[in-house]
């Protein structure tokens, strides 16, 4: 199956080049100057940025319009990411049409987290579809320019397909069967959960290897002790390993700000570069997905470590 | 109670009218609780005019039946009472040119595992798949309603929203599947659900006829 290069995320996947992605998180606000700031530093060293739908549920600027105003702005490619948490399948189409007409061309297709986990907890979820029946969706459109129901769409859209994936999933069967449903519905890349356990990384890439299609595994560069204690004792299946919150937790006392500073990018580097060498040789992993927001500045320095 | 007293607020004269099956099974409207509510209500000034307990309210041939005998008290009545589920007051709102007031707030159609618990396991969707999801329904059970398998809100095969107390139906249908030698059910696409057979209209009347 050799598909037409639509993008630049798609043309370095497709030579299994080394591709790094990052995160912006545009929020409740209508000026774009920081994300679009953001963007800027972290162009260059990744190929794509996603840009996030309404994270954990929380109502802030729309995704379409953040994906589009930053890649006018920074020429950096986007990766629109749409949930089916809040449209319907009718809404759904009509925002990736507009998103083609405004030149976005990587799409990242998840469920979306539960209306009652965000700001906005009495809101009614839609879920009309799931990432699945989405992903699928968009495949349809590009691939025959029919919509759901099969009505043909005048000059179809062509869209990069990306899904998310769970590695840290316990059980892991059942997503290992959902990821198999994701590529057959036609997901053309993957980026997953943030991961921090290399035995989890390395056997979900082993298991999800034989679909030979590219998966991004996300990390998440931990800025400082407060943010790594947050994520371990909140996000529930990640752990951070101990060696690292160990390290942190000792840095966190470094009284010169900017010493401290240094002592958290030094233990950072340490342990991702590590993380990314060791996955680079052993698994068929295609990069990285850097969730690391408000610590762009780590980006630099990592990726130029790894190349 | 504040809320059926707001309710009630216009009038005085009230009858109440329990439910002997669900609501008597769940002790929310059978004979006792429609006492200790006729009695609370008589101490906040109001005249019971009447009570009864209609076997099943939801049945138009019972609903006349049973109230054949106390017609007239509910006629004086300026509203009435009903602990019984939504169906029922409707009915009753139907027979009687009566304000009829909810006196339940109905949640769910559930099984009884025992007086006091019960499950939630039909939203009456007209579109069941239960035989794809090993007689495990994701429509009821998963917040998302997820068709393809669990979303990245499990862990260690519990849902995140309530807070990891609920098993991710998900994983339940995967492990009754894989039991019953049926993963390839669960693997099968299930594709987008027909929306319009759902309850998320007006459905009146659902008019299935019986052996005519």
């Amino acid at each position: 199956m050799s598909k037409k290069v639509i993008s630049g995320l798609m043309s370095q996947l497709k030579v299994k080049k080394l591709t790094f992605t990052g995160e912006l998180e545009p929020e409740k606000t209508t000026n774009l100057t920081h994300t679009i700031e953001v963007a800027k530093k972290l162009r260059g060293y990744v190929v794509a940025c996603n840009v996030t739908d309404n994270p954990q549920s929380f109502a802030y600027i729309s995704s379409l319009v953040a994906s589009y105003l930053v890649q006018k702005e920074t020429g950096m490619e986007t990766i629109y990411q749409i949930t089916c948490r809040d449209r319907n399948r009718i809404a759904l189409l009509s925002d990736l049409l507009g998103a083609s007409a405004l030149g976005i061309k990587n799409v990242l297709a998840l469920t979306g987290d539960h209306t009652t986990l965000g700001d906005t907890p009495h809101a009614k979820p839609v879920f009309d579809l799931d990432s699945v029946q989405l992903i699928r969706m968009i495949r349809k459109v590009v691939d025959e320019g029919v919509d759901l129901d099969g009505k043909p769409i005048d000059f179809p859209p062509k869209f990069f397909v990306g899904a998310g994936a769970n590695p840290n999933a316990n059980p892991i069967e059942p997503e290992l069967i959902k990821f198999e449903k994701k590529v057959f519905a036609g997901a053309e890349f993957f980026q997953t959960q943030v991961v921090f356990d290399i035995e989890n990384a390395k056997s979900f890439l082993k298991e999800t290897g034989r679909y030979n299609v590219p998966v991004l595994i996300g990390i998440f560069p931990l800025r400082s002790y407060g943010v790594a204690e947050y994520f371990d004792k909140t996000v529930p299946g990640v752990k951070v390993p101990e060696e690292l919150l160990g390290a942190l937790a000792k840095a966190r006392d470094i009284l010169d700000k900017s010493k401290r500073r240094m002592k958290y990018n030094e233990i950072n580097l340490d342990y991702f570069v590590g993380f990314i060498k060791e996955l680079k040789k052993t698994t068929s992993a295609a990069g990285w997905h850097i969730t690391s927001v408000g610590y762009e500045t780590i980006i630099p320095p990592l990726v130029e470590a790894v190349k | 109670m504040e809320e059926i007293l707001r309710m009630l607020e216009l009038f005085r004269r009230i009858f109440v009218m329990g439910c002997g099956k669900c609501a008597t099974l769940c002790q929310t409207g059978g004979e006792e609780k429609v006492k200790e509510i006729a009695e609370k209500l008589r101490e906040m000034g109001k005249e019971i005019t009447g009570t009864v307990v209609v076997d099943t309210p939801c049945d138009a041939r019972i609903l006349r039946r049973d109230t054949l005998k106390v017609r007239r008290a509910i006629e004086k009545s300026d509203a009435i009472l009903c602990m019984m589920c939504g169906a029922g007051v409707q009915n009753v709102v139907g027979h009687f040119g009566k304000i009829s007031v909810p006196a339940l707030n109905t949640k769910f159609l559930g099984v009884t595992e025992r007086i006091g618990e019960f499950y939630e396991r039909c939203r009456a969707c007209g579109d069941c798949i239960l035989y794809e999801t090993g007689g495990i329904c994701p429509v009821v059970r998963c917040p998302k309603g997820m068709m393809n398998g669990p979303c990245g809100g499990m862990y260690e095969g519990k849902c995140e929203v309530g807070g990891y107390q609920l098993d991710c139906v998900w994983v339940l249908i995967y492990n009754r599947l894989k039991e019953l030698g049926m993963l390839d059910l669960y693997k099968s696409y299930k594709p987008p659900r027909d929306n319009s057979k759902l309850n998320i209209q007006p459905r009146e009347i659902i008019w299935v006829k019986v052996g005519r």
